[in-house]
């Protein structure tokens, strides 16, 4: 009972915020709610009893992806009227596009066919032996059974890293000054070791503080006002 | 009574009690952590650090805690007021539920889950939000530019984190915390993984925004950061978050590479402490170090800081974490 119940309220508020998500003015709050999603996505997970599942969706698409797209959606300048003000003329053609894919998705959906053995595969859909935690199962699986394919999706993900990292990289080395740390540290007087008894301070290393030009006498002003300078006030 | 405790109620009820065996001292510990570190950097700067309320000092905390409540909050008009409030709320509440798996002794943790260390992982890696909410919803440019900095600066050090998480994992073969402190029986983990320990323990120090890494609040150059707009209790629920992560990346430190609540040897003088002695003498040998660090250190430069993290700390914990897993391969120590 409990369980079906927290179910329908993940469920409830995942739908919630992903529709928030879409709806939201400000986009700053799109992300938040796009977080709170992966929350609910993860609680679903962990009631479905995938605990290394929901354990790495917040530790991936929270604590790294969410972040870096916040940070970057927060330092965008985005004028909201400007955004709102072509929608009355793209909203046909969005509106068109929408359509043409809702009825796609009910052609796939009306000439969908499961396989005859689905249900018994969807229930267990590995071999587990019991006493195997998830977390090992599915590492066995990824790591073992399927690595090549795994290191198949890694190479196509380096692929596309090398990529960003051409378009991005630009050589700077003709218009900035690096700093070579090792050098800087190497230098003969860069790093002074000394070993200074407590309360002595620099003076030990022949440092000793630098006079201060004497401060200059405040000038006799002759005083001509009588107001001031007479004795006695009126 | 057996029948009443085993009821939904009275798990509840039993789960309640632990939660506050649990954060009750955690808090009058991060109370007293602020007077600790007050005393000990005045002892290192040769000062007398807080002496006046109290005997030696002692009730210094209590005065700040009721400064702090009684001051004024104060909400400036161009912020965000929900997230303006969400956020101080966001950083404390995190430090608090990560607590919830740190084994204190052998089955002394209030919920003993099989990834419990990925569960502290995630959470550390959600404390940036806190700083990033506030920054920007205070409306205001230091505080977002001290939210940008430790945005960019906790996402790059969590990379290295994770290395070092699951370089340890190797040599235990468990994500739960209980096994990996009963992996530390015949050595601590900081021994074999020294270089390691080093970089995670720097690595804590960056996640915590502590000096020399503090450039989120730097206030020579940004006043206070992103806690520049904050006032009264959600200033101090900052403060709080910020001293509880500290106890907590302590106790993930003492869990993962030194020896959880273990004695340092298993002979007569040592094992008649008990074991949550021990965990709470290891927090606070690593607490006194970031206290220590502090007094010692200037702020890094933020280019060299984020050198450190990606070029020096991301290289290196990669190659020791396939040597790692070369030599326990080879040598056949692969935990089953």
């Amino acid at each position: 009972m409990i369980a079906a119940l927290a179910f329908y309220v993940f469920a409830a508020i995942l739908i919630a915020s992903a529709v928030m998500v879409v709806t939201s003015r400000n986009p700053v709050h799109s992300v938040l709610f796009l977080i709170l999603a992966f929350f609910n996505a993860s609680a679903l997970f962990l009631m479905a009893g995938a605990e290394f599942l929901a354990m790495i969706l917040v530790i991936v698409y929270v604590g790294a992806v969410a972040v870096l797209f916040l940070f970057i959606v927060m330092m965008l300048d985005i004028d909201f009227t400007q955004l709102r003000q072509g929608f009355q003329r793209y909203a046909p053609v969005g509106g068109v596009i929408g359509a043409i894919l809702f009825l796609e998705l009910l052609f796939v959906y009306g000439s969908w066919q499961f396989a005859p053995d689905a249900a018994t595969l969807r229930m267990n859909v590995v071999p587990v032996e019991p006493g195997v935690s998830n977390t090992e199962a599915l590492g066995r699986l990824v790591y073992t059974d399927y690595v090549f394919l795994f290191q198949v999706a890694g190479l196509i993900l380096l692929v596309a890293m090398i990529g960003a990292i051409v378009l991005t990289l630009r050589d700077k080395s003709v218009d900035s000054k690096r700093q070579d740390i090792a050098t800087q540290v190497a230098r003969a007087e860069a790093v002074v070791l000394t070993k200074v008894p407590a309360g002595a301070g620099l003076a030990t290393m022949g440092i000793t503080r630098r006079k201060l030009p004497e401060a200059p006498k405040p000038k006799a002003v002759a005083h001509d006002d009588p107001g001031h300078s007479g004795g006695g006030h009126h | 009574m057996e029948a009443f405790l085993a009821s939904p109620f009275g798990v509840l009820i039993i789960t309640a009690l632990q939660t506050l065996a649990m954060l009750v001292p955690l808090l009058i510990a991060v109370a007293y952590m602020t007077y600790a570190e007050r005393k000990i950097m005045a002892a290192m700067q040769m000062r007398v650090g807080p002496n006046v309320v109290g005997p030696l000092g002692l009730l210094q905390p209590f005065a700040d805690a009721a400064k702090m409540l009684m001051k004024e909050t104060i909400i400036p008009s161009g912020a965000n007021r929900a997230l303006f409030i969400l956020g101080p709320m966001l950083t404390f509440m995190l430090a608090m539920i990560a607590w919830a798996v740190i084994p204190v002794n052998e089955g002394w943790a209030i919920a003993d889950i099989n990834v419990g260390i990925l569960y502290l992982f995630a959470v550390s890696s959600l404390g940036v939000y806190g700083i990033i909410i506030a920054g920007w919803a205070s409306n205001s440019k230091y505080a977002f530019l001290g939210a940008l900095r430790s945005a960019a600066q906790m996402v790059s050090y969590e990379v290295s984190m994770g290395l070092v998480i699951v370089t340890v994992l190797l040599c235990v073969g468990s994500l739960n915390l209980t096994q990996i402190v009963l992996a530390q029986k015949t050595v601590w983990f900081f021994i074999p993984l020294f270089p390691m320990f080093i970089i995670f323990f720097i690595s804590t120090l960056a996640e915590t925004n502590r000096p020399p890494f503090d450039l989120a609040e730097g206030e020579s150059e940004l006043v206070a950061g992103f806690m520049v707009e904050y006032s009264s209790m959600t200033y101090a629920l900052f403060f709080l978050g910020e001293y509880a992560n500290m106890f907590l990346m302590s106790a993930m430190t003492t869990t993962l590479f030194l020896g959880g609540w273990l004695p340092p040897m298993d002979i007569t003088p040592f094992n008649w402490l008990p074991g949550p002695i021990w965990f709470i003498l290891k927090i606070c040998l690593c607490m006194f170090t970031f206290v220590w660090v502090r007094a010692t250190f200037p702020r890094y430069r933020y280019d060299q800081l984020m050198r450190l993290g990606w070029k020096v700390f991301l290289p290196f914990s990669l190659i020791w974490l396939v040597l790692t897993a070369f030599v326990l391969k080879l040598a056949g120590w692969l935990p089953a």
